[in-house]
């Protein structure tokens, strides 16, 4: 019973692709628009996902509050004081200031970020730098860059370290120094920090002991890790839905498409269908055949735009979508995203490409078999 | 050959490189556990809390620790993410 059914869907599947072949011309017209859909919704998802995915596991070292010093609504440098003035927050287990900041190098119109290499007696002229700034400028370890201090003087350092490139994500425009000649370049008075970093024993305190601080220090504003981690989960979520806005126009234009395809059946379908029932078909294999040329479209369609998804995203390092992400930047990491693609994932970019189709084409082939041959083929 | 035949062996293919896909995934994460520790090594000691996707203004470069309402600032007529940006002009001497 079961083969026999098996070989009655072979031979209706047979009888699509050669009613498919037909029409060459439209079917892979129809494939290749098709494929170019799913490509791009499964490129957009599978890189958003793993993105937020890294950026998450990575984020999740970040210190668990910052303060902010804010004056006039804006963030401003904050006096080592508070630091005392902080005390012994029950809970806290370490606090220390952080000094960085950004410096514009005309020189290839790109923005670093300035850190200091912690507490660490780093030598005054010595600095570290990330492979992006390395690449922008053509330098390696042993070579010297100079940087122009705030008040005009030049000073040069030797880069002794770059920064490890898989580390890239995060480091790619870093430039770390000693806290003497980042308070030299900046002319930033000893006794202030950009901001101040609080590292809480257990997870479930820190919103406490941000309750305190605001009430210690009602001029800052305490950052919380899990702030960070949020910022990211939602740009990422808008950076996608971005994508899919952008991309809205082409689906309902490959929408119409389909459905002027599936509802006005051509003047030859139409005959197509009116013989097959005067030969003896019946509406339940008209429909099955039918179900099959959907079938066979979209989910070839599906396989193979997927697949150019998956090797677009993380073979080829996304570059369809660096110029978007890139804007106007100079410093742009190279980075090679880890996949993080779940069956959940498929199955649902299954459901919202393949299943619309499928439903979109049989209602009007329904429509037209159950109508009376003689008149389907008037 | 038949070409339901034909039809049914791509298909099929095709799927063994989707489920292939997802082996790859797996097999990849192990590989990448070493990359993302180093990041993750990188942001516990600078106390980092930004990604260094977007560094073309300071409220892209740490997207987390900007004021609130911190576009506007960098150039007039930069990609703004407030609707206003795109209404108002640039001052008149940027023109």
């Amino acid at each position: 019973m079961m083969w026999l059914f098996l070989r009655k869907q072979k031979y209706l599947i047979d009888f699509t692709l050669s009613s498919l072949l037909r029409r060459k011309g439209k079917s892979l017209g129809l494939l290749a628009v098709y494929t170019l859909i799913v490509f791009m919704l499964a490129s957009v998802t599978l890189f958003t996902h793993a993105l937020r995915k890294e950026a998450g596991l990575m984020l999740q070292a970040s210190p668990e509050i910052i303060v902010q010093r804010m004056q006039a609504g804006r963030h401003a440098l904050i006096p080592a004081d508070y630091l005392q003035r902080i005390g012994r927050l029950r809970g806290v287990t370490q606090k220390e200031g952080r000094l960085w900041g950004y410096y514009y190098d005309p020189a290839v119109k790109a923005n670093y970020t300035i850190m200091t290499a912690g507490q660490v007696a780093a030598p005054l002229t010595e600095i570290i730098i990330g492979t992006g700034i390395a690449r922008a400028r053509g330098l390696v370890v042993g070579d010297y860059l100079t940087l122009r201090s705030q008040n005009g003087e030049a000073y040069s350092f030797e880069i002794t370290e770059l920064l490890n490139e898989k580390s890239e994500l995060v480091s790619a425009d870093l430039l770390l120094m000693s806290p003497q000649a980042f308070r030299r370049l900046f002319n930033i008075p000893e006794g202030f920090y950009t901001d101040l970093v609080l590292s809480v024993r257990n997870p479930r305190e820190v919103r406490k002991v941000a309750e305190k601080l605001t009430l210690l220090l009602p001029d800052t504003r305490p950052i919380l890790r899990e702030e960070v981690l949020r910022t990211y989960d939602s740009v990422f979520s808008w950076r996608q839905g971005i994508l899919f806005v952008l991309l809205t126009g082409s689906i309902l234009a490959f929408v119409i498409f389909a459905w002027d395809k599936a509802s006005g059946l051509s003047a030859e379908e139409r005959r197509e269908i009116g013989i097959l029932k005067a030969v003896g078909w019946e509406t339940a294999d008209v429909m099955r055949m039918k179900f099959w040329e959907g079938m066979i479209v979209s989910l070839s369609a599906f396989l193979i735009g997927y697949l150019a998804a998956y090797a677009h995203v993380f073979y080829a390092s996304a570059s369809l979508f660096e110029p978007v992400l890139k804007g106007w930047a100079v410093l742009y990491p190279q980075f090679r995203l880890t996949p993080f693609v779940d069956g959940l994932q498929l199955a649902t970019l299954l459901f919202f490409t393949v299943l619309p189709y499928i439903v979109a084409t049989i209602i009007p082939i329904w429509r037209t078999s159950i109508t009376d041959p003689d008149a389907v083929m008037r | 050959m038949r070409k339901s035949n034909t039809f049914l062996a791509c298909v099929f293919l095709l799927l063994v490189g989707c489920i292939a896909t997802l082996v790859d995934a797996t097999h990849r994460k192990h590989l990448a556990v070493s990359d993302v520790e180093s990041g993750t090594a990188l942001v516990r000691q600078f106390g980092l809390t930004d990604l260094a996707l977007f560094t073309e203004a300071r409220y892209t470069r740490h997207l987390s620790q900007s004021d609130l309402h911190s576009a506007f600032q960098d150039h007039p007529v930069a990609l703004e993410h407030f609707p206003s940006g795109s209404l108002l002009l640039p001052p008149q001497r940027m023109q």
